[in-house]
């Protein structure tokens, strides 16, 4: 048991493959070379389109219209991203981290302790209807909710501030949240709860004690996948927000396409930029996930 | 640490007493969390419903209206468009994504290396916002400055947002783009559960290897396959804002799907009644098709979401 506690902490690690199988592993999928094709062929397709912003980006407005569209840029310049920082990028991208942050911890905490009460409380009637009620969530789409949504912000006052688009982000990221996280805590073994009950423990204590550290993997997962998604919203702050004060990302990159117009490489830049915490965040993201579900309960 | 160390051999009776007082200690956590997801989520739900029963601008007070905005609605033969170009997205997303979802599924399952580096990559699209991506490709087809010119290939130098039918094509690709992803790691995980075994027995019986995807793999996918569509499809009613960013439901009306219209309705026209009707409409689409699906598939719940 220490050594399943002390793993998440101390062993990084460093590949996103599952556990060491030979390489041949699963011949018949080795030898299915319409899949291979497949594989190679998508490669291609999710990296052209990549690989051409990112080299644009780099590309001086005028070079844009001259050079082959492929070709990396001969003067490579950072004007554009110069030019987007100066076009009030800095103050919309900590709007979105004031936004992503605000969402992700109280989602997770809020989760988290509704999924401890759903897993203790397994037995009671009460808590299996609120399970029952999260898991219906998840098929509320926000489109369909977004009127009365923006009813209940102007009648609350908080129209056009970030508090207007991270509530309803978290009300909307619970229930996926809740599901990941009882589904994770059910595989705690009940002895852990129960010794540390007789050792006088309350369950507010096991919850920050016990559970908490247990399923540090799965809140990894939740967290990463909650502030991806309020990250990249567009709905929530084009419907309750209107100040470009109180832009986020999407928003901003969308405004600067109507700004800068034909300058293209400016625009992708401001995609670039957009772009990267996210990449940082799934990379680290996933490395805690694979570190904590490979050395976790070896289920 | 010490918890290892504490006794597990805890007197049953105990327990079981201390259990009984234990959902009520433990029920207020909760709270918060539904507090929250009743208030912000649920009740907007039911407000919608309600809503499309009243007239409102969106600023001024909210008049009761009966059913006139359902009546006029679904009069409108633009409901009936946009329902069309609605079901035109889930159909084309669906032929599209899934024959080439499954093939990466199988392709990543296999344990090389390589293909695991493949996958990385892969996910990236998913990571895009869909505003990001919208802008981009726009700028990317652009018939002006674009591929198309910067290539000088004439043709790759179309009005690709320009012509419905293409711009419906555009759509589809980039929807594909950024959601198979998604769809093969949920068929990665399946395929890496299909037994051995039964591979083993194909090729003892001189199974081919288009045979046996087609005679072991496939039908093995079946749960996964229903678990798939019903996301892809009940998320295709979702792509408000790729359609919004790309080509905010043009050329003419061609890619208006329902949020689009929802939107132009509610927040465009300031007829938040009728845009209501529009949320409704919307959500029961959603629930008949997942249902459906669900129906297909034979049974409905916890093991059609396996490799999830």
């Amino acid at each position: 048991m220490a050594t399943l506690l002390g793993a998440t902490v101390d062993q990084p690690t460093e590949r996103v493959t599952p556990p060491p199988t030979p390489a041949v592993g699963r011949g018949w999928a080795g030898r299915n070379w319409l899949a291979g094709l497949a594989g190679w062929f998508w490669l291609l397709v999710v990296l052209i389109p990549l690989y051409w912003i990112v080299i644009t980006s780099f590309k001086a407005s005028s070079d844009y219209y001259q050079q082959n569209a492929f070709a990396p840029p001969s003067n490579p310049t950072l004007a554009n991203y110069r030019l987007v920082i100066e076009n009030d990028f800095v103050h919309y991208f900590v709007n979105s981290v004031v936004v992503a942050v605000g969402t992700t911890v109280p989602t997770v905490v809020l989760a988290l302790m509704a999924a401890y009460a759903i897993v203790r409380g397994a037995q009671s009637g009460l808590l299996r209807r609120i399970q029952g009620l999260f898991l219906m969530g998840l098929a509320i789409p926000l489109q369909a909710a977004i009127i009365p949504v923006y009813l209940l912000i102007i009648k609350l006052g908080l129209y056009d501030s970030l508090a207007a688009i991270a509530i309803p982000s978290i009300a909307f990221a619970i229930p996926l949240a809740v599901l990941v996280l009882s589904n994770f805590l059910r595989d705690i073994p009940r002895d852990l709860f129960e010794s540390m009950r007789l050792d006088g423990a309350g369950e507010w204590t096991m919850l920050w004690r016990l559970a908490f550290p247990l399923t540090r993997p799965a809140m990894v997962t939740v967290a990463v996948y909650t502030g991806v998604t309020v990250w990249n919203g567009f709905l929530l702050p084009l419907v309750l927000t209107q100040s470009p004060d109180r832009r986020t990302m999407p928003l901003a990159v969308w405004s600067f396409q109507g700004q800068f117009q034909v300058n293209v490489p400016a625009v992708l830049a401001s995609v670039v930029l957009s772009t990267v915490p996210i990449v940082v965040l799934y990379t680290i993201g996933r490395r805690q996930l694979v570190s904590g579900l490979s050395e976790g309960f070896s289920k | 640490m010490t918890i290892q160390a504490a006794p597990l051999a805890a007197p049953r009776p105990q327990s079981r007493g201390g259990q009984a007082g234990q959902h009520g200690r433990v029920a207020w956590m909760a709270v918060p969390a539904l507090a929250v997801f009743l208030l912000f989520a649920v009740l907007p739900l039911v407000g919608v419903l309600v809503l499309s029963f009243t007239r409102w601008d969106g600023l001024g007070a909210i008049h009761p209206a009966g059913i006139r905005n359902w009546r006029s609605v679904l009069s409108d033969p633009d409901l009936l468009h946009s329902l069309w170009v609605t079901f035109e997205v889930m159909f084309y997303s669906w032929v599209v994504q899934t024959p080439i979802a499954i093939l990466l599924g199988v392709f990543t399952a296999g344990r090389h290396r390589y293909r695991a580096v493949l996958a990385v990559f892969f996910f990236v699209p998913l990571l895009l916002s869909a505003a990001a991506i919208a802008v981009t490709f726009k700028a990317l087809l652009d018939p002006n400055f674009g591929l198309g010119p910067g290539l000088h290939s004439d043709l790759l130098t179309q009005n690709w947002l320009g012509n419905p039918v293409l711009a419906m094509g555009v759509v589809i690709f980039i929807v594909s783009w950024q959601f198979i992803p998604f769809h093969s790691l949920i068929y990665q995980g399946a395929v890496r559960q299909i037994p051995l075994s039964l591979y083993e027995a194909a090729s003892l019986d001189g199974a081919g290897r288009v045979r046996t995807f087609f005679s072991i793999t496939l039908p093995q996918l079946k749960h996964t396959i229903i678990t798939s569509s019903t996301l892809m499809v009940v998320g295709s009613l979702t792509f408000f804002d790729l359609i919004f960013v790309l080509t905010g439901g043009g050329p003419g009306d061609s890619t208006r799907v329902l949020a689009l219209d929802m939107y132009r309705r509610g927040f465009g026209a300031n007829q938040m009644g009728p845009a209501s009707v529009i949320a409704v409409i919307l959500v029961l689409v959603g629930l008949g098709i997942a249902l459906g699906l669900n129906r297909l598939g034979g049974r409905a719940d916890d093991s059609s979401l396996e490799g999830v």
